[in-house]
């Protein structure tokens, strides 16, 4: 079936005109309509597809120098703006937001032939793990639907897995490409900070916030990252100016770093013992292994926490009920209406961030929190550049677990902690692939988490497509 | 009572006259219709982002350049966070840790007195919309429009002590911001606004609590708003109460100001770093450059004018205010060909009154420095009367040319007036009793002396054979 096959492999055929952008379109469509109530991977359908999927098979026709994903579905997370296309953050505050305007990556996207499917659920305002925050319900694990997608970027991760989508865009902020990526069992690749613009994605944390892609294997990931991976001048914070075009062609002589700290005992034997045995299958391609440290990551969690809940304090200010989104009703003063607008459409979870990152940032207690959350994250730099050094890329668990089962009450602080594997890169600004390593005993699948160094994402993406060929598990 | 001595400091807010908004490509103009100068980055539409406006950073530095401030290569945006209806993005980015101008300090001259007040920074930031009442709609109306016009905020040292000092510091800033062209500064149309910091003290003793006035809507108002202020502060201290921290309204038409915030309900703004934009950065070379853009500010100017040619400090201010007068001044006194004082008077006179009538500049008409000094000249040494030196100064700004031609073409030099002249030879003959006697005793050359002290007078422009036959019919006369 058409929707089963990876993005390459498409390609290839609409370029041979094997298969037409309107057949894929319906059989990932069909695919998608058929699971939707199953997984709950979507919240909306674009209704233009069709057209976008006629018109892609107008360029191929034509020939010439078609760009790669002309005609390729694509499913887009629904915290990234399509222009007159609903995008809610999963949020009761934006349930009938209709952006004017087109997120960069998505102008790129359909600049590129890309046919965009739907919009894909995820936690309200991407803060979560399990994409159950949000009012249009859980995303669940195509391979188990009793257990979640993972978060947030639940939806596009159980659409890609499912054949719901070919390929789809998430955001990663603090791990909410690369964890759900893992649980459903697709590559997932989080760019370094200021690859990919950022505007049109909505804001959770700005200075973590980035697009990721998802894919059903490193070449997919690559390919969709490719399209969207240009300088924008519309974000200050996207630079293109230190990438280094440098990639490896095996693992000999790869130098991969394991840092102790993130095969601790929280870490399930499952795991473990997945991704250790993809340290041993680097090993015998001739990668060179090193124990590393990275003294400073058990504060990592808690700095990422400050951080992140901080910036979400300020970006979520704006959803006032004035100009757009959710207003409460009987209102007797402007003011009133902020603050009811703002009770009623948020939910429990973003309240929370919201709560913690005014209280971090307010006056007497931002020195010992804010400010030294920022100051832990420079010293944090300075450990991975240390690191990076002597290694070309470190090796660990995505998530301690192989799945979140749905419905089942988890202490927060214990959810929260479990972002230790993700939340370290998140905060160096570092690049970092998420790719199927194994199979769990109840049969999730395990991903295994590289971290390039900054800038050097094709490099990291090198790494991790030689040890998707040399046998891990390769899909497509 | 001990002696109570007030302490002001300014927080001035002034509208930037860039082409654009200052983090998005909208048109900044004022006066267009409700929300059409919008787009989704001043409207903070979700997923949108800020790029900055370099011409801004420049403005701020040429006011940091007038004020003599450090000026930072590398400053910070940050967010300023609060809600009101008329802030979308319920965060103002502005600047708090680091501003583009540190430390400097302005020279005004109040009562004849130059004084020194210090100033504590100047940052950039966006200015918010606006909210509108109106009485044929139940509820609240926004204008987006103003959001992210470019702003500075010029924040003073607490230096001024009184409400005439604090004035005419505003009157100088407002002077120098014309002067280094960065804004329009209308009052009317809110392109400079102020908040009022005033601390009432006892004389010698460290500052007391302050309170803030707000919605400071003019000068004259901000000199009302602070005489209140030290009113109620001082009438506080003589009952024997406290001063308390406070932000207060004021109420320009009632005269009064009342609370709008206690200390307990002060806001905590929670500033961070602007994580959407980088580092404001500019180089050495362009902060020289701006550097060598600002000319000789009015501030100087006045002090120059009262303290080296003695003008008083309405006059100083009228000429230095305006660049178009002040550079006519400027150029009249380095050509050296007449007294300061009578330039002085005809551009106070003369000048001011042709600018109001027309609502003309000087460099818009023919008129020349040079002319103008060749027109003072002609009225010190009496060629012209003061009647003559109107019509000459009108010829001038009309049809331009030179002063002696206008004199001689309007038949205006007083040589040939017999009315002039005859006061002249009255005068010799007064002064010179002896020639008169000589002459009349028969010395006839006694009378070519007296005509020479007679074109002496006339600074040789008498004509000598005019004077000649009016000596000698007086001279008769008196025989």
């Amino acid at each position: 079936m058409l929707y089963e096959r990876s993005a390459f492999e498409l390609a290839e055929l609409l370029r041979n005109r094997k298969c037409s952008a309107v057949e894929l379109l319906d059989s990932v469509k069909k695919r998608a309509v058929e699971l939707q109530p199953s997984l709950n991977a979507y919240i909306s359908f674009n209704d233009n597809a069709a057209k976008a999927a006629e018109e892609a098979d107008r360029r191929l026709a034509q020939g010439g120098d078609v760009p790669v994903l002309c005609g390729i579905p694509v499913a887009v997370k629904d915290n990234i703006s399509v222009k007159g296309l609903r995008t809610t953050c999963a949020s009761k505050m934006l349930e009938n937001y209709v952006p004017p305007y087109s997120a960069s990556a998505v102008e790129l996207l359909e600049a590129a032939g890309a046919v965009i499917i739907g919009k894909t659920n995820m936690d309200e305002f991407a803060m979560g793990s399990a994409s159950d925050t949000g009012i249009f319900g859980a995303v669940k694990n195509p391979v188990n639907t009793s257990y979640s997608a993972g978060g947030s970027s639940g939806g596009s991760a159980a659409a890609v897995a499912g054949g719901a989508a070919t390929l789809a865009l998430g955001s990663d902020t603090g791990g909410s490409v690369r964890q759900p990526a893992s649980f459903c069992g697709v590559a997932g690749f989080c760019p370094s900070y200021g690859a990919v613009s950022r505007y049109g994605l909505i804001a959770f944390a700005s200075s973590l916030d980035r697009i990721g892609t998802i894919g059903k294997n490193i070449r997919d990931v690559q390919l969709l990252h490719n399209i969207i991976n240009v300088t924008d001048p519309r974000d200050v914070t996207n630079n293109h100016n230190f990438f280094s075009e440098h990639s490896f062609h095996s693992l000999k002589g790869v130098r991969i770093g394991i840092p102790e700290e993130l095969f601790g005992d929280m870490v399930s034997d499952d795991v473990k013992t997945a991704v250790i045995g993809a340290v041993k299958l680097m090993e015998s391609e001739g990668a060179v292994i090193h124990d590393i440290s990275l003294p400073s990551l058990s504060s990592a969690v808690k700095a990422y926490y400050v951080i992140s809940s901080a910036e979400a304090s300020s970006n979520l200010a704006r959803y006032d009920g004035v100009r757009y989104g959710f207003r409460a009703e009987g209102c007797s003063s402007p003011m009133e209406m902020i603050r009811k607008s703002r009770t009623e459409g948020f939910g429990d979870e973003v309240k929370r961030r919201i709560l913690l990152g005014t209280f971090v940032l307010s006056e007497g207690c931002s020195d010992s929190y804010y400010k030294r959350a920022a100051l832990f994250r420079q010293r944090l730099c300075r450990e991975f550049d240390e690191i990076f050094r002597s290694c070309d890329a470190v090796v660990s668990p995505v998530y301690p677990e192989a799945g979140i089962k749905l419905g089942k009450g988890k202490r927060l602080a214990d959810i929260y902690s479990a972002d230790i594997c993700t939340v370290p890169s998140s905060l160096a600004g570092l690049p970092a692939v998420s790719i199927p390593c194994g199979t769990a005993s109840d049969g999730l699948p395990i991903g295994l988490q590289l971290i390039g160094r900054r800038y050097g994402d094709n490099e990291l993406l090198s790494i991790a497509y030689c040890y998707e060929v040399a046998g891990g598990v390769y899909h497509g | 009572m001990a002696e109570l001595e007030c302490s002001i400091g300014l927080e001035i807010h002034v509208e930037l006259k860039t082409a654009s908004k200052i983090f998005c490509s909208c048109k900044n103009e004022f006066g267009a219709l409700p929300n059409t100068n919008v787009c989704p980055i001043c409207l903070g539409l979700p997923g949108t982002l800020p790029v900055l406006n370099s011409r801004v950073c420049d403005f701020a530095v040429k006011m940091g350049h007038a004020l003599g401030c450090r000026i930072n290569n590398v400053s910070r945006m940050e967010r300023k966070n609060y809600f009101y209806p008329d802030l979308p993005k319920a965060y103002q980015i502005s600047q708090s840790e680091i501003p583009i101008c540190g430390n400097g300090s302005l020279d005004i001259i109040v009562d004849g007195e130059v004084k020194r007040v210090g100033i504590d920074r100047i940052h950039i930031e966006e200015d918010a919309g606006k909210l509108i009442h109106d009485d044929g709609f139940d509820g609240t109306l926004c204008d987006y429009n103003r959001c992210g016009v470019p702003l500075i905020e010029i924040v003073t040292d607490p230096d001024l002590h009184s409400s005439r000092e604090a004035y005419v510091f505003l009157e100088t800033v407002r002077s120098i911001l014309r002067y280094i062209d960065i804004s329009d500064c209308k009052m009317q149309e809110g392109s400079i606004r102020c908040d009022v910091n005033v601390s009432v003290h006892e004389k010698g003793t460290p500052l007391g609590e302050r309170c803030e006035l707000k919605n400071v809507n003019s000068f004259s108002g901000a000199v009302r708003g602070i005489e209140y202020e030290i009113k109620r502060q001082t009438d506080i201290i003589a009952s024997g109460g406290l001063v308390e921290r406070e932000t207060r309204r004021w109420d320009d038409k009632k005269g009064v100001s009342t609370i709008m915030r206690s200390k307990e309900e002060l806001q905590d703004y929670r500033f961070f770093p602007e994580p959407d934009l980088g580092a404001v950065v500019i180089s050495s070379e362009r902060v020289e450059e701006l550097r060598s853009e600002i000319p000789e500010l009015p501030n100087r100017k006045m002090i120059r004018y009262v303290k080296e040619h003695g003008m008083n400090c309405d006059e100083a201010f009228v000429i230095a205010d305006s660049p178009d007068k002040a550079a006519l001044y400027d150029d009249c006194i380095s050509l050296g060909r007449c007294r300061p004082r009578s330039v002085a008077n005809r551009i106070l006179g003369e000048v001011t009154k042709f600018m109001n009538d027309t609502g003309r500049s000087i460099a818009d008409t023919p008129l020349t420095a040079q002319a103008l000094c060749e027109l003072c000249e002609a009225a010190e040494n009496g060629i012209i009367s003061s009647t003559g030196a109107k019509r000459v100064f009108a010829e001038l700004v009309s049809s331009g040319g030179n002063t002696a031609d206008i004199i001689e073409r309007l038949g205006l030099a007083q040589n040939s007036d017999e009315e002039f002249l005859s006061d002249i030879a009255d005068k010799v003959i007064t002064d010179n009793e002896k020639s008169v006697r000589d002459y009349q005793n028969g010395k006839s050359n006694a009378l070519g002396y007296l005509v020479g002290q007679s074109m002496k007078l006339s600074k040789g422009k008498a004509d000598p054979a005019k004077l000649r036959s009016i000596l000698e019919n007086k001279l008769k006369k008196e025989n």
